[in-house]
């Protein structure tokens, strides 16, 4: 395997991690909450698109809508039941509940779907493409594809809509927003419905490429896509995008030329060196000191 | 601010009101482990659980109460690692059941959760010293397990973990294999001894493949013990290692890298000594990458076949050493297969088989030593490491086992191919 | 950082009420424990407990000095503690000949593995402390980690002809009579259990008198300030970036010494055991303790080891009942309703109170 190869599994991976990595973002922008559980959701979509494509044999349209459905719901009913009730807490007090949540969703579906591992049906078939001596896989093509076509789509929403600049408001201003008549309420509603439903469509991506469904499934890619949020400047979409790639690039590489053992320190110092360099990610705006 | 103050001190005061309750509690259920109350206690659990079967006769129950054993263990029944000791309570909880409705000895078995984490191991272990623990089948997993054989041997209580494989579990000094424990015994092999199997095979079986790719999960006990022992046996027999890939527990599921590197190296044998879930994504991982490599794994790999979901057709001519595997045709594991499927509704692995002969070859070392429940847990265990370096036993996972003074089993494992999806033995 | 008074917050007032009634709480408690231990009426789940509990108070209190006192929301505190542990473990293995006293050795391992801490806490600290808020806290988090990654992949070993390290790959071959130290993702296996509850009591004591130390003096003023406004704290003259640096390096060596009290406690010890989970743990018993409160973080830290354990009546039920238990509290505590009730009462009670 060469260098393009590399670079492709890599975008492949980041593509995934950058899905994900839009639902921390969005909910951090509006909510200003690190909402840990978003990981645990990645889960329970997972688990839905498992039983729909396997044990009821639905088509794959029909599974998607269903996760992304259980999951829209799964985060509003988690947003009014666990976070709502501590708007006026300290964003520590949130942040311990949504480690709550995230211990709750995964031990319930342990309970639920038992501990074992279910291996996901292969949904986008095996084939590759080959260019001259490069071979690239359908499944790596349609993922990529899929995080420019999420990441087109949520721009527009948010620039284009009424309900996308009335998040844009909120991220900015929350009082101001209510007194500009904007239900404050609702859009962090909506705000939690969407990057859940974004979850919906990393887990299908994520287990159509590493195939193993179990109740701790989503820990590791929600640290990992945390952390591309926070390298491409919490709270900026197109920063999760570019931080979501850059974090696979980075990790594949890592992984081929440095040492499998160690793409995890690598990944966290190139963090560190990023941050240090610009201290609100890439992308992420400056911060403005009110004294 | 002061309003906070009084809430703050109110839930002071009802907090450390719950704690001092907690305490009494456990200090009370201590106090009375070692005296009659608590003996009257499971005599009338046991006579309760036989009038629900339907299945005793007045005669034995109180017969059988003397003879009541309390048997310990403890496992990950949360976290990542829980179906490994969700495997072995279920089955050992059948094996108990089946002994039990035997008449003769009786077991009373308690089952904790200790999240695969040496601390809450030790906790586990001191719940259920608190219940009267009599005989125990140590822990699930080997970290666990290395932190309370110390507990086990302190305290002289019998232990013999299914599957705790690592030399720490039964050594103090695993490095230089001394000071073993001398009362904690094993029932699977010891990562060593299949890492020496394994290399050994290869080297008979040079058809397989000749150039060796590993791949190995790098912070598991197990995987690392077998593979350190097959790099060095296999360095004895001239087998050429040609690559070397490893993963961990926070990198499972991505496996282009190493298998892109097996596969520049030339490896035509992939050595894979870890588990069947990994395992399973690698090789749906080659089979995408158009990789194909003779697979060769140990006892791990078993149960790859009965994982939900997976496309067995990717495990054709996989090549695994181990001890069981569910599909054999002999009575005894037809008819264990059967009840473990009745009870949880999936196909039991090597830790469920290695639990169920866990507690089936103390029930025989218990009946030939003659021990009785009012002995001390200091006398039984005695009696049992006499019994058990003596005894020879026939279970699911192997016939004429025995153990050495050390705890180490000596079983033989067999060389088995998967063909049409199932296992099939592979003839010398 | 926003100021916020969480349910133990100020238990008993703020002050020297609250530093002695923590005092007190401690050595009562200890006190209590120890005979009953010695008497052998403690049952051994809680006598297994002793010690963790410990580990996790000194932890957590050193912890408080950070994101209560300082300010700094730090999600690597299970990285010190991993340094502290296997430093610990190291140094009590080599010494395990020639120091043939456990308690004095407990001790050398926890001052070698505090100093280590520091060290660390020291490079450490330098970039964390040039970020702020959520970018800061993620920073910590990658330190957490690295220090997880690189401590996973060392191999320390010795025998009679010396030390032998490898990193990533162990290449080490020890003679016969050899100790391996570290054993990579193993960690650290057939460690002496040296620890003790008295050593543990003992450290949470000078644990609470050095953060009490610097809480009401100069610098712990002046961290307080530069938490509550670091423009107005820089305009009136102070260093904030030294005595943010003084926090965040105590705190690291609280941890470094829970980490090598925990390390000595068990026979093996793994590094993934000090993942992001366990510093997240920590964190949760300071939230739920009370920023700045040492009192409640103590009590908070105990209330949270024991439920789990507590709960195992229920079995499969545990760790679900322990997340709810958790949302509901961090809710419950934090509604203005509850709030105000409790408030009323408190406000009747000192009317009352002043009447009498």
């Amino acid at each position: 395997m060469g260098f393009l190869s590399y670079l492709i599994s890599g975008l492949g991976l980041g593509s995934v991690y950058a899905i994900i990595a839009l639902g921390y973002t969005m909910v951090y922008g509006i909510a200003k909450m690190l909402n840990f559980a978003h990981g645990d959701v990645i889960m329970i979509g997972a688990y839905v698109s498992f039983f729909a494509l396997n044990s009821f044999g639905l088509s794959l349209p029909v599974t998607i809508l269903l996760a992304v459905t259980v999951c829209t719901a799964l985060g509003i009913v988690i947003e009014k039941l666990a976070y709502k009730p501590l708007r006026q807490a300290s964003s520590l007090a949130v942040l311990i509940t949504a480690i709550g949540v995230s211990y709750f969703l995964q031990n319930g579906a342990q309970l639920l779907w038992s501990s074992s591992t279910k291996v996901f049906p292969s949904v986008f078939g095996n084939g590759s493409i080959t260019i001259g001596s490069l071979s690239v896989s359908i499944l790596t093509i349609i993922t990529i594809m899929t995080c420019i076509v999420v990441m087109v789509a949520l721009t527009l929403f948010i620039n284009k809509t009424k309900t996308g600049r009335a998040m844009r408001a909120c991220s900015e201003d929350k009082g101001a927003s209510t007194l500009m008549g904007i239900n404050v309420n609702s859009i962090i509603s909506i705000t939690f419905a969407i990057g859940s439903g974004l979850a919906a469509i990393a887990s299908l991506l994520l287990c159509a490429a590493y195939p193993s469904v179990f109740p701790t499934l989503g820990s590791m890619p929600g640290i990992k896509a945390f952390t591309a949020a926070v390298f491409g400047g919490i709270g900026s979409i197109p920063g999760a995008f570019l931080g979501g790639l850059l974090l696979g690039i980075i990790e594949i590489f890592a992984k081929a030329y440095i040492s499998t053992q160690l793409s995890d320190a690598i990944v966290f110092a190139v963090l560190i060196v990023v941050l240090l360099i610009k201290p609100t990610g890439l992308l992420g705006a400056k911060q403005n000191e009110k004294v | 601010m002061k309003k906070t103050k009084s809430i703050t001190r109110f839930f002071a005061i009802v907090m450390s009101a719950c704690m001092m309750m907690g305490m009494a509690a456990c200090s009370s259920s201590d106090s009375s482990s070692g005296t009659g109350s608590n003996t009257s206690e499971t005599k009338a659990e046991v006579v309760q659980g036989e009038k629900e079967d339907g299945t005793a006769d007045k005669d034995t129950s109180s017969d059988s109460a003397a003879l009541t054993i309390k048997i310990g263990g403890s496992g990950p029944l949360t976290g990542g690692a829980a179906v490994y000791g969700n495997a072995v309570k279920d089955a050992a909880q059948i094996a108990v059941d089946e002994i039990n409705d035997k008449g003769g000895v009786q077991f009373d078995l308690k089952f904790e959760d200790d999240a695969h984490d040496p601390e809450k191991a030790v906790t586990a272990y001191g719940s259920l010293k608190d219940w009267g623990m009599q005989v125990s089948l140590a822990t699930v997993t080997s970290a666990p397990g290395a932190a309370v054989s110390a507990n086990y041997q302190e305290d002289k209580i019998f232990a013999i973990t299914p599957s705790g494989s690592s030399l720490a579990v039964i050594y103090e000094d695993p490095t230089n294999e001394s000071d073993p424990y001398g009362n904690v015994f094993q029932m699977c092999f010891t990562d060593p001894n299949q890492g020496v199997a394994s290399a050994d095979y290869l080297a008979e079986h040079t058809d397989l493949g000749t150039k060796i790719a590993i791949i190995y999960k790098n912070d598991d006990n197990y995987s690392t013990g077998v593979y350190e022992k097959f790099k060095d046996e296999a360095a004895e027999k001239s087998l050429e290692v040609v690559y070397e890939g490893t993963f961990d527990a926070s990198n499972q599921s991505d496996f282009s890298v190493q298998l892109g590197k097996a596969q520049a190296a030339g490896a035509d044998l992939l050595f894979l000594p870890i588990y069947y879930e990994p395992a399973s994504m690698i090789l749906t991982q080659a089979n995408q990458m158009g990789y194909a490599p003779t697979v060769f794994g140990i006892d791990g790999m078993d149960g790859i076949l009965t994982l939900e979901g997976f496309d067995t057709s990717l495990a054709e001519g996989v090549y695994l050493l181990t001890p069981f595997s569910a599909d054999a045709e002999d009575e005894l594991t037809k008819s264990f297969v059967e009840s473990y499927k009745a009870k949880t509704g999936d196909i039991p692995n090597q830790f469920a088989a290695d639990a169920y002969d866990c507690v089936y070859a103390l029930a025989q070392a218990i009946e030939a030593a003659g021990i009785t429940s009012d002995m001390s847990e200091a006398d039984i265990c005695e009696a049992l490491v006499k019994q058990f370096t003596s005894m020879t036993f026939n279970g699911l996972t192997g016939t004429d086992v025995t153990w050495n003074e050390n705890g180490e089993v000596s079983k033989s494992p067999k060389a088995v191919i998967i063909q049409n999806g199932e296992y099939v033995g592979v003839e010398e | 950082m926003e100021k916020k008074k969480n349910i133990f917050a100020a238990l008993f007032g703020e002050g020297v009420r609250n530093r002695t009634f923590s005092f007190i709480i401690v050595i009562a408690a200890y006190i209590i424990l120890e005979s009953m231990r010695r008497s052998g009426s403690l049952s051994s789940l809680f006598t297994g407990l002793l010690v963790p509990i410990c580990c996790y108070v000194i932890a957590a209190i050193g912890l408080n000095l950070n994101v209560g006192i300082s300010g700094e929301l730090n999600l690597g505190q299970a990285g010190f503690m991993s340094i502290g542990a296997f430093t610990g473990i190291s140094v009590s293995g080599c010494l395990a000949s020639s120091l043939t006293n456990p308690t004095l050795r407990l001790i050398v391992s926890i001052l070698v593995a505090m100093l280590v801490a520091v060290i660390f806490g020291l490079i450490i600290g330098v970039p964390v402390l040039k970020l702020q808020g959520d970018y800061l806290a993620i920073v910590t988090l990658a330190f957490g980690q690295i220090i997880m990654s690189l401590v996973t992949n060392m191999y320390l070993g010795f025998d009679e002809n010396g030390f032998q390290f490898s990193f990533v790959e162990n290449r080490t071959k020890l003679a016969k009579g050899g100790k391996m130290l570290l054993s990579g993702p193993m960690g650290a296996n057939g460690t002496d259990r040296i620890s003790t509850f008295t050593v543990g009591a003992v450290m949470i004591v000078l644990a609470l008198l050095v953060v009490y130390n610097i809480m009401y003096s100069k610098s712990g003023r002046a961290i307080m300030a530069a938490r509550d406004n670091r423009i107005a704290a820089e305009s009136v003259g102070i260093n904030i970036a030294r005595t943010k640096m003084l926090a965040f390096v105590i705190s690291a060596a609280m941890a470094g010494a829970a980490g090598a009290l925990y390390g000595l406690n068990y026979k093996t010890l793994v590094p993934a055991k000090f993942d992001f989970n366990t510093s997240i743990l920590i964190l949760v018993f300071v939230v739920l303790g009370g920023l700045g409160n040492m009192t409640g973080t103590i009590i908070a830290t105990v209330v949270l080891v024991l439920l789990p354990e507590l709960l195992r009546p229920i079995a499969d039920y545990r760790m679900l009942t322990y997340a709810i238990i958790l949302i509901l509290t961090m809710i419950i505590t934090n509604n203005p309703v509850v709030r105000k009730f409790f408030g009323g009462l408190k406000l009747r009670r000192d009317t009352a109170g002043r009447e009498a």
